[in-house]
């Protein structure tokens, strides 16, 4: 029996949430009896995933794979699923994972569960714990098809070290023309930018700002951490951040370890989309204002008094404690 | 151009989620229920290919018939005809399989859904539609142009977009940017009495199975006090975040 996961790499480079399905598909693979396996296309070292429990990695190599491309994908891995005999598929919940597990479910005739946030409570049956309504409730789902595929959201499981030895072999997909009729003609990415879904921290700015010429400080702020930049739904509306910053019910969902939002009210759609993140801090000047009773930790004040003082203070922190 | 639009009937955002039956189902009591937010921008940008490119616009619900209020709205806002299959929603391969029935039927050339419905947040229906079509498929498509039986569409990814070019059939998962908010049509007194003229055809569901089952629903925890600090002592704030939560 084998757990297969599709890492996803860039440039080469296995992103955080590859360590994350490993460490996450071991426990799952350690239940069950079995192994993990894990597919990635053009990783440049991968039997680094050795390091998260994984036994065996097949590695495509294929130029016509360098961009990512959901069908393509969704053929090659499910090749490499049936290969492999995988009763269990696990992938990240990332923009390209959740093109791609609805195509493999199908080509696999698998039951697909999103946004699942822990190891299943059972395996047999196969019932996993997601988050629904938008974080504002938890469902249990039973997957009752033989191959099962899940969606990890993002740090609900964190990385967990089980230190492998990964054998690692080629593998070469069989493609079809119609792989790729639909053509990726450019793709645009701020390369140095952190960005909301990979994030460890988010700082977030509401309409207390007052106008996109205050966002200096929370850009200020997000250098100093490390962190993506993120807005409420009317600051993208107005123009005053773009539109891929708006966080939210009908936003980007945030499941980052720390969000600091600063002057945001804490409106019902606004929380629903970053109930997940871990830790949350609220600056804002009205005590009244409902992200308050949604926060961890607050502050009550002039957000352009207190976030100017505060960089300064996590500068010192960080040079102490780099 | 033929376009089907998919509908989803979801809770409105400001409803409160509460479950009945041994917290087995959706308790419905007192919800307003409205077209899914991603829905509503792929159905604006479906009038404006009415409007501009003579496109034909068609709408489905898989559901009861609690759902026709919603599909009633959606031929308010414009659309010419609905389509309601007449079963509960189960699951979304269930969904997918009744939608790919009335895909084939129709022959329709852009089938517009939308990224995810905002009540499961399953964000697995239009990628199992266009497989099980084996049509075209864009996620996350934040701008579609369409000339001829090309589509010209940009889709969101982490940390920033990509163009991409497919030809028809093509089926999209759209959401905010496919129209602004601002384009957003409240339907008038004239399309509410037009809506009621329209066709709304109901039809008989396909025998087909499910894969999962939503077997228990449960809220979180509730939150414990936030902990307050006062603004002329940040570095109780730095103290916290590093020691207490970990987080930086
Ligand atoms: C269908 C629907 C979907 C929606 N989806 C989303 C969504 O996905 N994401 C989202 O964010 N919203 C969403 N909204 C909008 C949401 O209801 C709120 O309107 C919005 O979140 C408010 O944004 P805000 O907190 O930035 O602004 P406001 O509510 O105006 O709050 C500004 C806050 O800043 C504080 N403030 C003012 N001055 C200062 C200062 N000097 N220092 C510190 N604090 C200050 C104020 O006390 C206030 O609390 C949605 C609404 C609807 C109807
Ligand atoms: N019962 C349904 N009837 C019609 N369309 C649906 C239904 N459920 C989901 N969809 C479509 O699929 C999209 C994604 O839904 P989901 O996969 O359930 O998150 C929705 O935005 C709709 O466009």
């Amino acid at each position: 029996m084998s757990v297969l996961i599709y890492t996803e790499t860039e440039d080469g480079k296995f992103k955080k949430a590859a360590f994350e399905v490993a460490s996450y598909a071991k426990e799952v693979a350690e239940k069950m009896g079995g192994e993990v396996t894990a597919v990635s296309f053009n990783a440049n070292n991968a039997s680094e995933l050795g390091k998260y429990g994984v036994s065996k990695v097949l590695n495509i190599q294929n130029d016509k794979l360098g961009k990512f491309n959901a069908e393509a994908y969704a053929d090659a891995v499910s090749q490499v699923a049936q290969k492999e005999d995988s009763k269990v598929v696990v992938l990240s919940q990332s923009a390209n994972s959740k093109y791609l597990a609805p195509l493999l479910a199908v080509h696999l005739d698998a039951g697909y569960a999103s946004n699942v946030v822990d190891t299943p409570e059972s395996t047999d049956p196969f019932t996993v714990k997601r988050s629904a309504f938008t974080n504002k409730a938890f469902n249990f789902t039973k997957i009752t098809t033989e191959v099962k595929i899940v969606g990890l959201s993002q740090n609900a499981f964190g990385l967990k070290e089980n230190e492998t030895e990964a054998t690692t072999e080629d593998f070469s997909p069989e493609l079809k023309d119609g792989d790729f009729s639909v053509n990726v003609e450019s793709v645009d990415k701020a390369k140095d930018k952190v960005t909301i879904a990979d994030a460890e921290i988010v700082v977030s700015g509401g309409r207390g700002l007052k106008g996109p010429e205050n966002w200096g400080m929370i850009e200020e702020m997000a250098d100093i951490l490390g962190a993506a930049t993120a807005c409420s739904k009317p600051v993208s509306d107005m123009g005053w951040r773009p539109h891929s910053e708006h966080v939210g019910q009908t936003g980007k969902p945030v499941a980052s370890n720390l969000y600091i939002a600063v002057g945001i009210s804490g409106a019902i759609q606004h929380l629903a989309g970053i109930n997940a993140a871990k830790t949350k801090v609220v600056i804002n000047n009205d005590p009244e204002a409902p992200f308050f009773k949604a926060a961890d930790y607050g502050v009550v004040g002039d957000a352009f008094e207190i976030v100017p003082k505060l960089n300064e203070k996590l500068k010192e922190f960080k040079a102490k404690n780099a | 151009m033929k376009i089907l639009v998919c509908i989803s009937h979801v809770p409105d955002t400001t409803s409160k989620i509460n479950f009945t039956d041994g917290d087995s189902k959706f308790d419905t009591n007192g919800v307003n229920f409205v077209i899914n937010p991603n829905d509503e921008f792929g159905l604006t940008r479906a009038m404006w290919f009415k409007e501009k490119q003579g496109a034909s616009v068609d709408v489905v619900n898989v559901g009861e018939k609690e759902t026709e209020p919603t599909l009633r709205k959606a031929l308010a806002i414009g659309a010419d005809n609905a389509i309601r299959v007449d079963t509960p929603a189960k699951d979304g391969f269930q969904v997918a399989q009744q939608l790919a029935k009335v895909a084939k039927d129709g022959d329709y050339d852009l089938i517009i859904a939308g990224r995810e419905s905002i009540d499961y947040n399953g964000g697995m229906v239009p990628g199992m539609l266009a497989a099980l079509l084996d049509a075209n498929f864009i996620n996350t498509c934040i701008s579609l142009e369409i000339d001829g039986d090309t589509a010209k569409a940009v889709r969101e990814i982490d940390g920033g977009k990509e163009s991409l070019t497919a030809s028809l059939p093509l089926v999209i998962g759209g959401q905010k940017g496919l129209v602004e908010e601002s384009d957003l049509k409240i339907p008038n007194m004239r399309g509410i009495m037009q809506a009621r003229k329209k066709p709304l055809n109901v039809v008989e569901p396909e025998e087909v199975a499910t894969q999962t089952e939503a077997v228990k629903f449960e809220k979180p925890a509730p939150k414990g006090e936030v902990k307050l600090v006062d603004p002329e002592n940040l570095d109780e704030l730095i103290d916290l975040l590093h020691n207490e939560a970990k987080a930086i």
